[in-house]
């Protein structure tokens, strides 16, 4: 929390990245498991994997760096 | 950029959404609207809800100025036009924005900032008198609430076509959700939400072009594709400038330099209250300087999400995107297809909907910028100054919210009535154009010259628009005019505008000079913190290097040179 007791910006962000990283991870994990049949362009990079864990960690990195109970 | 909706209202569905994509774009409703209930307790006073308790840091004041910009509208239709006309666009990133950028940093903020103005139209107010002001603010707060309509409207004409979603739905959820961010929470609920709309941006649209460059095989192999499928003078900035017939854009380089990169791009970017106010909820001078040089940094790389994957769809989409009229008559693509077209071809569930998530948030965010700027005008320009001068700190909040309410609900209105006359689109464009350019004419005599008086710029100011809307007629009358106005009858939109925008200048300037020297200025003891020469700008010597933002404008500066040079 910042010192004006309100909660910054950059933790709404952290969470929101935190969140779709998750989602976008974990849809890209089941896509692992379950390939679709019809596939997009350059599907054997499993863009949705690494794009999702880039997003969560950077989300993850946000949310404690922002956290509003930290002192 | 506006008959982007218009083109894509008889394409076929583009894309279809699965469940985690649903649940990504209802989470950000969620939390934006989150936000704003959060904020509602820090918005009691007019200092608050207007310019967010003037408390934001540079780097939230800069990211927001350029979010409020960053519409998905010009995120789309700058894809398209890059398809169209190649690397060309690139210029309303570059020298379209950037020199305009770092002059509002270095040069005008300090005057904007110190005169405690609460809006452009009330620096006029102080600079120039009660009618200077009323003009600009009637002008400004009309267009910018027909603007907001038509965005809505082609919003849902693009979900319509991208996602089949019902163009009532997408109206009714997106301006509701607006509405409610920024009546509660004002001016800092909306840059909260553009600043979290600028990451989501480029979270979700920054897969295309590193998807793209892998299956192109990096820029060089790209340049070969595009020149295969199109021209080789696709992915060159300036060196097909020199003629009108040789780059594919039938442009000249004195046409971008002087007339973008000049005047129109100096008029938006340091009069437009729509950018402008973001800065003056910076939380000190300082800050107020940094926030559009870190604008400016940003906006140099926007053409990487937006002009890239133009030029990506030319050099990988199997099939050949056309204008509009082609594309409905033989049921295919057109140019505005560009960008959803590459989401959907790269991007499976979870990446789709952070994708379509960010075409949202940037109609969201440049409505969001629209009523809040809205607001303020009707609030402190037109309310207070014209209808209540004397009323509670609190009875202007009040009517604060209630305008972005009624703002939003005539955005509405205007876009049900742009459904049914769609013509509307282009003259409320084209009225948008006419006020701008004059505007910057006003201020900076304002703000660099203590000669001007308050005569001169009124008059200045009513001549440049007067003629810039007499322009505009005597073309649409009679066409053949077009060669007088922009000095070619083989002149397209985009350059007609662009001179019409430099003679409605030049007029502004030559009418503010000429009353102002046979009127009686003000005395100088009224034009402190108002006018360069009559202020004294607090010195930064003791700042250390890196914290000045002269420092930072110079490595933009660098870097925006380079960049030019390598794309020549």
């Amino acid at each position: 929390m910042r010192s004006d007791g309100t909660i910054s910006i950059w933790f709404f962000i952290g969470v929101s990245l935190l969140v779709n990283g998750v989602l976008i991870f974990l849809a890209g994990l089941y896509q692992l498991s379950h390939p679709p049949a019809v596939k997009v362009v350059l599907y054997d990079l499993h863009a949705s994997v690494w794009w999702g864990a880039i997003l969560l960690i950077i989300g993850l990195i946000y949310c404690i760096r922002y956290n509003p109970n930290r002192a | 950029m506006m008959n982007l909706g218009m083109a894509m209202i008889t394409a076929d569905r583009l894309v279809r959404l699965a469940p985690v994509d649903l649940v990504i774009v209802v989470f950000y409703f969620v939390l934006v609207l989150a936000i704003g209930f959060y904020l509602k307790g820090r918005s009691n006073t007019g200092e608050d809800f207007f310019l967010a308790g003037r408390e934001m840091t540079a780097w939230i004041a800069g990211l927001s100025f350029l979010s409020a910009n960053l519409g998905a509208l010009e995120l789309m239709g700058w894809a398209a036009a890059s398809y169209q006309y190649g690397i060309l666009a690139a210029h309303w990133y570059w020298i379209g924005a950037i020199p305009a950028m770092l002059f509002l940093g270095l040069v005008m903020m300090p005057f904007y900032y110190i005169s405690k103005t609460h809006s452009v139209p009330g620096y006029l107010k102080l600079r120039f008198g009660e009618a200077s002001r009323a003009l600009s603010a009637i002008c400004f707060a009309f267009m910018t609430v027909l603007m907001s309509g038509i965005n809505m409207y082609a919003m849902a004409l693009v979900m319509k076509v991208v996602l089949g979603w019902d163009i009532n739905f997408s109206i009714w959820v997106s301006s509701i959700t607006v509405a409610v961010y920024v009546t509660l929470g004002g001016l800092r609920s909306a840059i909260f939400n553009e600043v979290l709309q600028f990451i989501l941006i480029w979270a979700g649209a920054l897969v295309i072009p590193v998807m793209g460059l892998i299956e192109a095989g990096g820029w060089k192999a790209l340049q070969l594709k595009v020149a295969q499928n199109a021209s080789v003078e696709y992915t060159h900035l300036w060196s097909t400038l020199g003629s009108f017939k040789d780059n594919p854009m039938g442009i000249h380089w004195t046409g971008i330099v002087f007339g973008l990169g000049f005047v129109i791009s100096f008029a938006y970017w340091t009069t437009d209250f729509l950018v402008v106010q973001r800065v003056l909820a910076a939380k000190d001078l300082r800050a107020a300087k940094m926030a559009p040089i870190i604008g400016a940094a940003f906006k140099m790389f926007v053409p990487f999400i937006v002009i890239l994957p133009g030029l990506l769809g030319l050099a990988v989409l199997p099939m050949k995107l056309t204008g509009e009229a082609a594309a409905v008559a033989s049921g295919g693509h057109s140019y505005n297809e560009v960008l959803p077209l590459m989401l959907a071809r790269y991007c499976g569930p979870g990446l789709l909907g952070l994708g379509i998530t960010a075409l949202i948030a940037g109609f969201m965010s440049g409505m969001a910028g629209n009523v809040s700027a809205f607001s303020t005008v009707w609030t402190y320009d037109i309310y207070k100054a014209l209808i209540k001068k004397t009323a509670t700190d609190a009875h202007y909040v009040l009517m604060g919210r209630w305008s972005t309410f009624v703002g939003v609900l005539i955005s509405i209105l205007t876009a049900y009535l742009v459904m049914q006359f769609l013509s509307i689109m282009d003259y409320v464009q084209a009225l948008f154009s006419f006020f701008v350019a004059p505007l910057f004419g006003t201020v900076i005599l304002g703000m660099l010259w203590k000669r001007a008086t308050a005569a001169g710029g009124f008059w200045g100011l009513l001549a440049g628009t007067v003629s810039s809307v007499g322009m505009w007629a005597w073309v649409k009358v009679d066409p053949t005019a077009l060669r007088y106005v922009a000095l070619s009858s083989d002149a397209k939109d985009m350059a007609e505008n662009m001179y019409r925008g430099l003679w409605s200048w030049i007029l502004c300037v030559v009418v503010t000079v000429a009353v102002s020297m046979v009127t009686k200025p003000k005395p100088e003891s009224e034009l402190v913190g108002l006018v360069y020469g009559a202020t004294e700008i607090p010195s930064e010597a003791e700042v250390p290097l890196y914290q000045k933002p002269v420092f930072w404008a110079v490595i933009v500066t660098i870097v925006f040179i380079a960049l030019n040079i390598i794309f020549w």
